[in-house]
């Protein structure tokens, strides 16, 4: 079946079967490989994207659902790889292994969509989707707290093309 | 190419000793490459692995531009040694980090010597070696600007990659230098004087990850997202029953599924680390592939593990605690004397279950094979096995295989077996030309592991009336195959407290077992270290003296020698007691342990243990619940890796992800038996720690020591694992004896 798909920002047409998952149309139809594969069940999270501007597993979400859908990757996180999250992320030197980052940015970055300035509770309650077996979870936490304050502060400033709108 | 091969013996400290030289040579555009071949460490110590030939072992190029390019020849895996050891050679160097550039290595043993991920053995083998590399390109660019200048290269300096010579106020930029550094007669290695630490510029500070940009924004640099064109797209389903083979299956059945282009029957051997038997779906999408995967019907022949369980195992187990133990590892004094004249007596049995690596990348790899000859994609932490194994697969010689490599999206040790390299190999020989990615699912990777095993430990000890420990017996009932350990299930004659013990005994069993075992971050480390320091607590506790200090005093007996006892692997001989009664000093400052006070429900546990080189101990501090739930307010860790932590950020990192990784070992973690074939397969049964578990706070110190610096991705880990388990003594009086806690119903808050 062929489906619209809104991905990024660009539109396509995939042929795919109904109940293909998201996750293998991305990597492997659209070539979109930063939404890795951890778990199939929706367990781990490291395949989050934005569907309609929310957090959800693409392991979990056919072709057939996504069809005319705004759908958020990794790449289309930001132009510039300057989100304030990728910023904190890199200053916080989050990473290890690096595999599940890409999930735990997205599942941070719709919530800081809604929320600018999560209190601890509501970042745990976010993130508790995502698995990070390399245990960065303190340097996670630290990373939302500060990319937080890089959007708070990118929204004040009073000219400057900063990313908080 | 000048090539001056000198040798000499290097003096110094016994793991050290090496004959190495360099060789030199001009590229292209006016630069300079530099090789240095090193003989093997004379013995790796911990690991046992150990190179046998005169291999060049690094490589640093210097550009006309100045840019130094370096050579990372190990796998990344989250471990940070893509940057810390080009730190060694920038540092010598003495030239800004900034104009480094670090480029991943592919697989050439002929090129680059041993390009492991394991043992932590990283930091202990390259640290004289690669900052060797630097100070000896240092020399020869000192060399070239002397002569160039016509002046005395004792007159010469260098700083921020220019070589200066003061009285005339000259100087040149390595890049400028290169060249005709190309053209000279390289150093002895070991005639270079190296920097006095106190003048480290680079070595000691920070350096982040050098592939986070490329991480936060998604760009592909895993072997999963690895393609080429016209690829093919595999799964490989195996029996259930480790070494089971295939009778029939409904191959045509799968072939005529959407998009199938190939399903074969695989034979396989009997070598668990290799290729077993099987079925193998190769298709056009993973989808597809995987997809057809659900309708296979597959006869096995399951063979003889299928008759192995989790519950056939602890009965065993507490069959053999009643018999007289199969061998003896090690034997001192008389313990039974000792354990009779004891004051206070303690006798406990301790267990822990299999458990699985689960890195969040499953396994993965891509293979072309054509014309006789094998390239292949591979995220391994043992990419030289690998290709052996590859090779001895499709029966090709090794120097017909090519192997590249890719960052590592968590290894843990599974990747220290290539079983999907074997896999991957046999199915690209079968499609010649087209090339296959093999990608296993969650569940291949959480069924097929190479486990820690569990094990038995039925123990005895005794404290005389003034409190010392005088008697120490272990019946360790532990898994084997053909009468010896299965691999990681062994335990050293000289493992702690061995040698501290007047009286001391350790006995064994062996549970015939066909699961497939292997090493898990920290082997033998991550189960012993919960079973003796836990045992350590119940006997402080019959002597009545605080744990911490219990510890350091009885590690103050004069150590018996080291025996030089049958089997085992442990790393008993060099532990230095010294060493590990000043991380407890310092970790009972840092806690703030003497001063702890008593509060319903929480309570402060400590454990240590020497691992890899590494002296490490560790305080938890949690609150337990009346629903069994419990939060770990703060861990504390400190460490003894000698004298220098060489990145100390990523250091830290690392430290606290082996605190997270030892609370899911504790809570989570367990992998069962039924019927030959592991029970848990996803991560609804299996839970790694989550971001609301993790503690508020994690705080790592590092004491300096005057011993050469040794490595830090597996020590943090093991001492952590008591620590709490005797914090929940502490805050409830309830002895953790077993592993994991969820199977005694407690979960973190």
């Amino acid at each position: 079946m062929p489906y619209k798909l809104i991905v990024n920002g660009k539109t396509t047409t995939v042929d795919a079967p109904a109940n293909m998952p998201m996750l293998w149309v991305l990597r492997d139809m659209l070539n979109l490989k930063g939404t890795k594969y951890g778990c199939g069940i929706g367990m781990c999270g490291a395949c989050t994207i934005h569907f309609r501007g929310q957090a959800v597993r693409a392991c979990q979400t056919f072709v057939s659902q996504a069809d005319g859908v705004p759908i958020t990757t990794i790449e289309g996180l930001s132009a510039d790889g300057e989100h304030p999250l990728q910023i904190a992320w890199q200053e916080v030197d989050v990473p290890q292994c690096g595999y599940c980052q890409a999930g735990q940015i997205m599942s941070a970055a719709a919530l800081l969509a809604k929320n600018p300035k999560p209190t601890e509770k509501e970042i745990e309650d976010q993130m508790t989707g995502n698995i990070c077996r390399c245990g960065t979870y303190l340097r996670i936490r630290q990373a939302i707290h500060r990319a937080s304050a890089l959007a708070v502060a990118a929204k004040t400033a009073p000219s400057h093309n900063g990313h908080g709108s | 190419m000048a090539t001056a091969p000198s040798m000499s013996p290097k003096p110094g400290k016994k793991m050290m000793s090496r004959r190495s030289f360099f060789r030199v040579s001009a590229i292209a555009g006016g630069g300079m490459l530099l090789a240095y071949y090193a003989e093997p460490v004379t013995r790796m110590l911990a690991q046992g692995f150990r190179q046998e030939r005169l291999l060049p072992s690094s490589f640093i190029t210097i550009a006309p531009d100045g840019i130094a390019t370096i050579m990372a020849k190990n796998p990344e895996e989250g471990q940070g040694v893509k940057a810390m050891l080009p730190m060694l050679i920038a540092e010598e160097l003495d030239i800004d980090w900034k104009n480094v550039r670090i480029q991943q290595a592919d697989i050439d043993q002929a090129k680059y010597g041993p390009q492991v991920a394991g043992g932590s053995t990283a930091t202990p083998t390259n640290w004289v070696p690669l900052r060797q590399v630097g100070a000896g390109a240092r020399q020869m660019l000192i060399m070239a600007a002397a002569q160039t200048w016509n002046v005395p290269e004792t007159e010469c300096t260098t700083a921020s990659g220019r070589v200066m010579h003061a009285g005339s106020s000259k100087s040149l930029g390595y890049g400028e230098l290169a060249a005709k550094a190309a053209t000279l007669t390289p150093p002895d290695p070991a005639t270079l004087k190296m920097k006095d630490p106190k003048d480290y510029k680079i070595i000691g500070t920070t350096v982040k990850g050098v592939d986070n940009k490329k991480i936060v924004t998604g760009v592909p640099q895993y072997g999963i997202d690895f393609e080429l064109p016209g690829m093919l797209y595999a799964v490989f389903q195996k029996c259930p029953v480790y070494g089971g083979k295939v009778v029939s299956a409904n191959l045509d059945e799968i072939k005529a599924m959407p998009g199938v282009k190939y399903a074969f029957t695989v034979d396989g051997g009997t070598d668990l680390t290799g290729l077993l038997g099987g079925v193998a779906v190769v298709a056009d999408t993973w989808y597809h592939a995987n997809t057809a995967r659900q309708r296979l019907q597959i006869q096995w022949d399951e063979g003889p593990t299928a008759a192995q369980s989790s519950a056939g195992f602890a009965a065993a187990a507490e069959a053999f605690s009643k018999q007289t133990p199969q061998a003896t590892l090690r034997s001192d004094g008389d313990v039974e004397a000792a354990l009779q004249g004891a004051a206070k007596k303690v006798e406990a049995a301790y267990s822990y279950p299999f458990i699985a690596h689960v890195p969040l990348e499953p396994q993965n790899c891509t293979g072309r094979y054509e014309d006789g000859k094998l390239e292949l994609w591979a995220p391994s932490q043992t990419p030289d096995q690998g290709l052996q194994v590859a090779a001895r697969t499709i029966g090709i010689d090794a120097s017909a295989i090519t192997m590249h490599q890719f960052r590592i999206g968590g290894g843990f040790g599974r990747r220290l077996t290539n079983d999907y390299v074997a896999e991957v190999s046999w199915i690209a020989k079968q499609v010649p030309g087209v090339p296959v990615k093999l990608l296993w699912t969650r569940e291949d990777d959480m069924q097929h592991d190479f486990y820690r095993p569990g094990g038995f430990h039925y123990l005895r000890g005794g404290v005389d009336a003034s409190g010392n420990l005088v008697a120490w017996h272990n019946h360790f009932v532990s898994y084997g195959r053909d009468g010896r350990f299965v691999p990681s299930g062994d335990i050293g004659p000289d493992e702690f407290p061995a040698r501290f013990v007047a009286n001391y005994a350790t006995q064994y069993s062996l549970i015939p077992c066909g699961i497939p075992t292997g090493a898990m971050r920290a082997p033998r480390s991550n189960a012993i270290a919960f079973v003796f320091q836990s045992f350590i607590d119940e006997l402080a506790e019959a002597a009545g003296k605080d744990p911490i200090d219990f510890r350091i005093a009885f590690m103050g007996n004069t150590p018996l020698a080291p025996t030089a006892g049958a089997g085992g692997r442990g790393p008993g001989p060099e532990f230095d007691a010294p060493r590990m009664q000043g991380v407890l000093r310092q970790i009972a400052i840092n806690s703030n342990w003497h001063n702890r006070t008593a509060a319903k429900g929480r309570g402060m546990g400590a454990g240590c243990h020497f691992s890899h080189l590494g002296y490490f101990a560790s305080v938890a501090d949690v609150t337990v619940n009346a629903d069994k739930s419990i939060k770990v307010n703060k861990i504390w860790i400190v460490g003894d890796i000698g004298s220098q932590v060489i990145n100390p950020g990523p250091a830290v990192n690392l430290s606290q992800g082996a605190v997270i990784e030892a609370m899911s070992h504790i809570m989570g973690y367990e992998i069962t038996f039924e019927k030959g074939a592991a029970v848990q397969s996803n991560f609804i049964d299996v839970q790694p720690v989550r971001i609301q578990e993790a503690p508020p706070e994690i705080q790592i110190d590092f004491v300096k020591t005057q011993y050469s610096p040794t490595g830090l991705g597996e020590p943090a880990l093991p001492p952590v694992l008591p620590a709490i388990a005797n914090a929940i003594y502490a805050a409830t009086g309830v002895r953790i004896r077993t592993l994991p806690l969820k199977d005694h119903g407690y979960s973190w808050v």
